[in-house]
């Protein structure tokens, strides 16, 4: 199986999320720059987190007409698996591939700091080693992570069983505790969270070895390879 | 004979007979000396130029002599002081880079901006060397947190140095705050970041080759920051609200594709000298790159960026935009660096080139607009020892009683007060606002005796801190300066590194004073003997004068930013308790020592007196008993005493850890001295119950007094003197005013 970590300008947790895929599953990975015009060769793309383009403007608002996004679109729709995390999870709503928007925080600060996640759906490719409902130690940090989404949509989230992960104690006023989604198909993922920040004890918590275990397993399933549960 | 550009721009003669020079900070003496070296008079650009290349901040000239005192060499020291930061040995053919800088006039003015660019220059002085930067850390100093004016200045400092270090992606891993009155209207914002450099790949800013292109890189030069070096250099008064044009405007987006721009660049092995542009802008760098090479150099003020339309030479010459840097490479791979540039979308402008005849010269619209020698910029300042007198109120403190309050009955009451000081309480406002785990290396977070950062590929580890108490070195600056350094160290010890290193920012009042420079002087005799004796050398740092308000001067407040070495990962130790039924083991001697203490401050509202003593060898023996229990495993956790003394360190141990203790002490001193006292070189282990009897007679053993004190245990602090009850908190309730009391009041 093979990693595309997606290098905008001003991308700062492009080199967690390499580390994270080496160290989790080691398999290989790539980084692929902001120009890429040819995904083909990964099967699933990681949207790191950082500031691409300053977050100026909005975040994610610049990186959105970066030339790979045509790419990470069309990868979206043959099924791959894609992943935004944080400033990733902005770009991918500022794209469109996931419905919804990050407003700033309500406390009108950046935050900084370990919190608390409800696995509320276990069943997409990227939480199927977690099991569902359960809590896992998972930090954050970010100024826009307040999701927000319209009634309709929010309706739809809930019926399709969209919201992948909600937060225990609400660190920035988003709809419904919402920290990640995925999309109807349930091959991409955003997630304001990190959990390649989370993948060694001695860095504070490694619940977040699971997300990589389980694209693994769920390529695997798919491809017939053995599963490394 | 140079010419005037600009019709707007007094004359040579003008500037003479009117004594412009005066206004750019230039003494009548130091005037005469540059016509004296440019054996004519300089025009305004050259006077310019001179008076920021002759300023404290790029000069030294007040306090060079002090700085002679320091140590600076070692073992292990790779680069000392000189280059953009030093560099010490850490094996395997790595290296830690490491400066502290201040940016305390410009935060005064707008903290915003004054403190993202300090964050944002000192990162610029460590990838400068070839570094990648891995962590950053920062001193701050505020008045009283109560004024409406302090509490702007706190919350957007606060904000700036997050809003520059969560972008560009560096983690803000540690630091320090202390509130006081003396630091009103003058906040202290100093900023420290430390980075990793395999030794082949050191870096030096030398203008090397006759005939080398000179390259600009990073965004164009504006009108920002002109004569922010000599900004720095003088008294803040009301009519700095007027200098706000000499505060910088900082862009961490543009630096982080700076930063990476040049560190490919200097991957690639073709750069021969490089140098970022920082105080002084292209003035400092050009001239400084020149003479480290022994060459001249020439600039082409046309081919310089331009934000802004018109700009003559002198503004160019003294901008202070940001995130801009200077390269020296050899005419055959000027190709390829333009290729790195071109790829990040950062600017990269052949500027200038290299000469053997010892002058910086300008040229501007085809003239020569100034030319002068390179040696007498940079190397020819006057040097000043400065008078020194002793302050009255050092004097007067000799006799001051410090033993004559009141004893404090309550101590519960004067625990929680203490606790919810802002000096004292915690931080987490302030530290969840940076991002301290990107890049994925922090082991120890904010909020811990010190950060540690791991080193990628091994199992070593970097610990750092940035410590001074500026009440102690006002009340004896020599003592408080060996405080300073000790207590830095200790705070490395007691997370399980072997002390390395400092840096320091010496934060002062105006040299011109007398009672000011005997501060200088003594606060870094004091800091200059504890880094001999602690095997800690100076190799880089700071000097921050004229740091006054309406009332006085501040504190002198020389920071410490020290690094140590983390053996072996698993030696990493925190503060909080861990386990219950662990012993908790007081290492040290308390006296009654209240001068300058939290307890003098916040319960009896003075600080006065002399402060705690400090005897090196002791100290010395204390930290390395800490150390090797620690790389012996046999401690659970460890915290140094400091403000607060006993009392808090032991909440702060139960509050980190989420766990009560029962402690007995013994002891002919007054219950709230001996709960308060800030006597130096006091350390609390915990160990478990298996092994606290190896670890006391390891600790007796190096000389080091060690009595066990308690058991950790329960929801409670419960503290018995001498078999009587003295103090009982739950542990929930001194969390709760420790982390509320910063929130309350900035809400």
């Amino acid at each position: 199986m093979k990693f595309a970590v997606l290098v905008f300008p001003g991308s700062n947790c492009d080199i967690d999320c390499y580390k994270a895929v080496e160290e989790t599953i080691g398999e290989p990975v790539d980084y692929v720059w902001h120009t890429a015009t040819d995904l083909s060769a990964y099967d699933c793309i990681l949207v790191p987190g950082g500031f691409s383009y300053g977050d100026y403007l909005r975040c994610g608002a610049i990186s959105r007409f970066a030339p790979v996004m045509n790419e990470v679109a069309k990868a979206a729709e043959a099924g791959k698996f894609i992943l935004g995390i944080c400033n990733g999870f902005q770009i991918l709503t500022e794209a469109g591939l996931l419905p919804g928007a990050l407003l700033r925080n309500n406390s009108m600060k950046f935050r900084c700091h370990d919190t608390s996640l409800k696995v509320v759906n276990n069943k997409t490719p990227f939480t199927t080693d977690y099991s569902e409902g359960e809590e896992i130690i998972i930090p954050i940090a970010h100024g826009e992570g307040n999701y927000y989404c319209d009634d309709e949509t929010f309706t739809r989230l809930k019926q399709n069983d969209q919201i992948v992960f909600t937060y225990s104690n609400n660190p920035n006023g988003s709809l419904a505790d919402i920290a990640g989604i995925c999309n109807e198909q349930g091959n991409v993922v955003g997630m304001m969270p990190h959990p390649e920040r989370a993948v060694n004890s001695l860095l504070g918590s490694e619940d977040g070895k699971r997300m990589f275990t389980s694209i693994l397993n769920a390529w695997r399933d798919i491809h017939g390879a053995a599963s490394v549960r | 004979m140079a010419q005037q550009v600009s019709a707007k721009e007094p004359t040579a003669e003008q500037i003479a007979e009117q004594k412009i020079y005066q206004q750019f900070g230039v003494s009548d003496s130091e005037y005469e000396l540059i016509c004296s070296f440019m054996e004519r008079k300089p025009n305004y650009t050259e006077i310019g130029v001179f008076s920021v290349m002759w300023s404290e901040h790029c000069a030294y000239k007040n306090s060079k002599p002090l700085l002679r005192r320091f140590p600076t060499t070692g073992p292990r020291v790779l680069m000392g002081p000189g280059e953009g930061a030093g560099i010490v040995d850490i094996g395997d053919n790595q290296a830690v880079v490491f400066k502290i800088e201040s940016h305390n006039h410009p935060s005064a003015v707008e903290p915003f901006q004054g403190a993202a660019t300090g964050v944002g220059g000192i990162i610029r002085d460590i990838f400068s060397m070839g570094a990648r930067p891995i962590a950053t850390l920062n001193s701050l100093r505020f008045g009283k947190l109560e004024s409406d004016r302090v509490k702007y200045l706190f919350e957007h400092v606060v904000s700036g140095i997050a809003g520059y270090g969560n972008c560009i992606g560096i983690p803000t891993v540690g630091g320090e705050i202390m509130f006081d009155n003396s630091y009103d209207g003058n906040p202290l914002v100093n900023a420290m970041c430390v980075g990793l450099i395999d030794h082949d790949k050191i870096q030096r800013g030398v203008a090397k080759g006759v005939g080398n292109p000179v390259f600009y890189v990073g965004p164009p030069t504006g009108r920002d920051g002109i004569h922010g070096a000599t900004f720095a250099s003088v008294e803040l008064s009301d009519e700095s609200e007027a200098k706000r044009t000499a505060v910088q405007v900082g862009d961490p987006f543009m630096e982080k594709l700076v930063m990476e721009s040049c560190l490919e660049l200097i991957d690639s092995g073709i750069v021969l000298g490089i140098q970022d542009m920082g105080a002084a802008g292209l003035t400092c760098s050009s001239a400084e790159m020149a003479s480290k090479a022994g060459n001249g150099l020439e600039l082409y003020l046309d081919q310089v960026p331009q934000r802004e339309e018109g700009m003559t030479p002198y503004e160019m010459m003294l901008s202070e935009s940001q995130e801009r840097m200077l390269f020296v490479v050899e005419p055959k791979d000027e190709a390829q660096a333009q290729e790195i540039f071109d790829r990040w979308g950062v600017i990269c402008a052949k500027v200038g080139k290299v000469t053997d005849d010892g002058r910086l010269k300008l040229y501007h619209h085809g003239e020569v607009v100034g030319n002068m020698p390179v040696t007498a910029l940079v190397d020819e300042c006057p040097v000043y020892n400065k008078p020194s007198s002793v302050p009255a109120y050092y004097e007067k403190n000799a006799t001051v009683d410090t033993l004559r309050y009141e004893e404090v009955k309550d101590l519960g009451g004067a625990l929680k007060s203490i606790l919810a000081s802002p000096t004292v309480a915690s931080k987490a406002w302030v530290y969840n606002q940076y991002d301290y785990m990107v890049r994925t290396s922090t082991a120890v977070r904010p909020g811990s005796d010190a950060a540690v950062v791991t080193v990628q590929g091994t199992r070593k580890g970097l610990a750092m801190t940035t410590d001074c108490n500026g009440r102690y070195v006002y009340l004896d600056p020599e003592v408080g300066g060996k405080i300073a350094v000790s207590e830095a160290a200790r705070n490395i010890v007691c997370t399980g590194a072997e002390p390395l290193a400092i840096t320091d920012n010496l934060n002062f009042g105006n040299p011109e004073k007398p009672e000011i420079f005997w501060q200088m002087e003594r606060a870094v005799d004091g800091m200059a003997e504890a880094c001999r004796e602690l095997n800690t050398p100076v190799i880089g740092g700071n000097v921050s004068l004229y740091n006054e308000n309406a009332s006085g001067s501040i504190y002198p407040t020389p920071v410490v930013g020290m690094v140590g070495l983390v053996h072996d990962t698993d030696h990493i130790t925190t503060q909080g308790f861990k386990n219950e039924g662990d012993v908790i083991l007081l290492l040290g001697d308390t006296k009654a020592e209240l001068g300058g203490s939290e307890l003098q401050y916040v319960v009896h509202g003075v600080t006065e007196g002399r402060p705690p003593s400090l005897d090196l060898d002791v100290e010395k023996k204390l930290l390395g008993s800490v150390l090797g229990g620690i790389q012996n495993g046999l401690v659970n956790s460890a915290h140094d005493l400091s403000e607060g003394g006993l009392a808090a360190a032991l909440a702060e141990s139960c509050i980190s850890g989420s766990i009560g203790a029962q402690v007995h002490v013994e002891s002919e001193l007054r219950s709230d001295f001996l709960m308060f006292s800030e006597s130096q070189s006091r350390i609390i282990l915990s160990t478990s119950k298996d092994k606290a009897a190896q670890l006391t007679d390891y600790i007796a053993g190096q000389g080091v007094p060690v009595q066990a004190i308690g058991i950790v245990e329960g929801s409670s602090l419960i503290i018995d003197i001498n078999g009587a009850s003295a103090l009982n908190e739950s542990v929930a309730g001194l969390k709760q005013v420790w982390e509320d009391a910063i929130p309350c009041l900035m809400k």
